[in-house]
């Protein structure tokens, strides 16, 4: 992309700044109709894919994901890559890409590299993107955890920015993933909680109430005027335990 | 910068300058003040259009983005003096109060209809969670797409 130059996708994001005057961007590049940004290729997942098509044949917790994001209207025109390129601690499809480990593509006129998703995000808003480069592609790992599970808490269920997003997967041999969203700079793993429990074939009461004071305990939570530093903690607790008990099920 | 885009089935041209919103573009230069300019972030609905094949909201759009697009307002969605069911069966259940909300609602109710003859109500509720009416009028707003779906009492 040349020097100066705002990518557009669906606007769901730079058109809000653009509306009220935070931005104005001089040469901006639309990338709706760039069919190549559309593809998706088993788990290579153009940058265009947009939440309509994430919600209908998305992997289980990226679907329920993007099915909860905003409306049809936002679901319609909002893309995977926007929403990593935005990179808000509040992404919607970030926990996904963290659970799984996926990579982020960039591409640029003197080629292309592939970047872990914690290599990527660096900070609120940030990333390891180049002015130069685009988001070209979101690269998910071949073989997906069986058990996967996405929920998020926010004060209504339709065009709301929730104040804890989490996902937890669970592989047949009980390897645990839980990623956050709203809860640090960018969307985190809870370590120790996936290694605590990773080892458990079969948790019960104990094992699970250790596991979510973990989580509430890895979480770097703020206070702001969506929620408070000690409610988004709790519930980051509370929610991943809820999610890794559906994993067992 | 001049944009050229099928709008409402008619080729229509319009000149822009800046990072201009279609909404924007729609009411100042072309003339089309049916979509409404409210929240300007995508939240409220009421600048609802369909812009190739699918339901947005034209606030989001940038202006230049839509050159060789095809764009639907509430302005096209019926003929000049006949209205579409869906219009038909707000006016039927008494669906307007203000009214400042109404285009977006009938934009968005048209695109359900036409992927979904006979929606659920909670279908109908889902399809209609970016569209909000501050009047509070979900009540009849909801009545009258229940009734044009058949499952009205």
């Amino acid at each position: 992309m040349g020097e100066g130059a705002t990518a557009l996708a669906g606007g769901t994001d730079l058109m809000v700044e653009v509306n009220f005057g935070h931005t104005r961007p001089e040469n901006v590049v639309a990338l709706r109709r760039v069919e190549e940004l559309a593809q998706w290729e088993g788990g290579r997942i153009g940058a265009g894919v947009t939440w309509r098509r994430l919600e209908r044949d998305g992997p289980r917790a990226l679907a329920q994901a993007a099915r909860t994001v905003g409306s049809p209207q936002i679901r319609n025109a909002g893309t995977l890559g926007g929403n990593v390129g935005t990179a808000s601690p509040a992404g919607d499809g970030l926990p996904f890409l963290a659970a799984v480990d996926a990579s982020i593509e960039l591409a640029s006129e003197s080629g292309r590299r592939t970047l872990r998703w914690d290599d990527f995000f660096i900070g609120v808003k940030k990333t390891a993107r180049r002015p130069d480069e685009l988001i070209s592609a979101i690269q998910l790992p071949e073989a997906l955890p069986d058990r996967q599970e996405f929920a998020k808490i926010g004060v209504r269920n339709a065009m709301v920015i929730a104040t804890v997003y989490c996902v937890v997967t669970r592989a047949e041999d009980g390897e645990t993933r839980v990623a956050l969203g709203s809860v640090a700079p960018t969307t985190i793993r809870a370590r120790r909680a996936e290694e605590l429990i990773s080892s458990v074939a079969s948790p019960g009461e104990e094992d699970l109430r250790e596991f979510a004071r973990l989580v509430s305990e890895e979480v770097t939570p703020i206070t702001d005027h969506r929620s408070t530093e000690q409610y988004r903690r709790h519930s980051s607790g509370v929610l991943a335990r809820r999610l890794l008990e559906r994993c067992l099920r | 910068m001049i944009v050229s885009f099928k709008l409402n089935g008619e080729e229509t041209t319009a000149r822009v300058t800046g990072p201009l919103s279609l909404l924007d573009m729609l009411r100042d230069e072309v003339g089309l003040p049916g979509s409404k300019s409210a929240c300007e972030q995508g939240e409220c609905g009421s600048c609802s259009i369909v812009l190739d094949g699918e339901l947005v909201c034209s606030c989001l759009v940038l202006a230049g983005d839509v050159e060789g697009s095809e764009v639907t307002t509430v302005e096209g969605v019926a003929g000049a003096d006949v209205l579409h069911p869906v219009q038909e069966a707000m006016h039927e259940a008494g669906a307007v109060q203000c009214g400042f909300c109404t285009p977006g609602f009938v934009v968005a109710a048209v695109d359900l209809f036409e992927s979904n003859p006979s929606p659920t109500t909670s279908e109908i509720k889902e399809a209609l969670a970016g569209n909000i009416c501050r009047c509070t009028g979900y009540g009849a707003i909801i009545r009258a797409f229940e009734q044009l779906a058949g499952r009205g009492t």
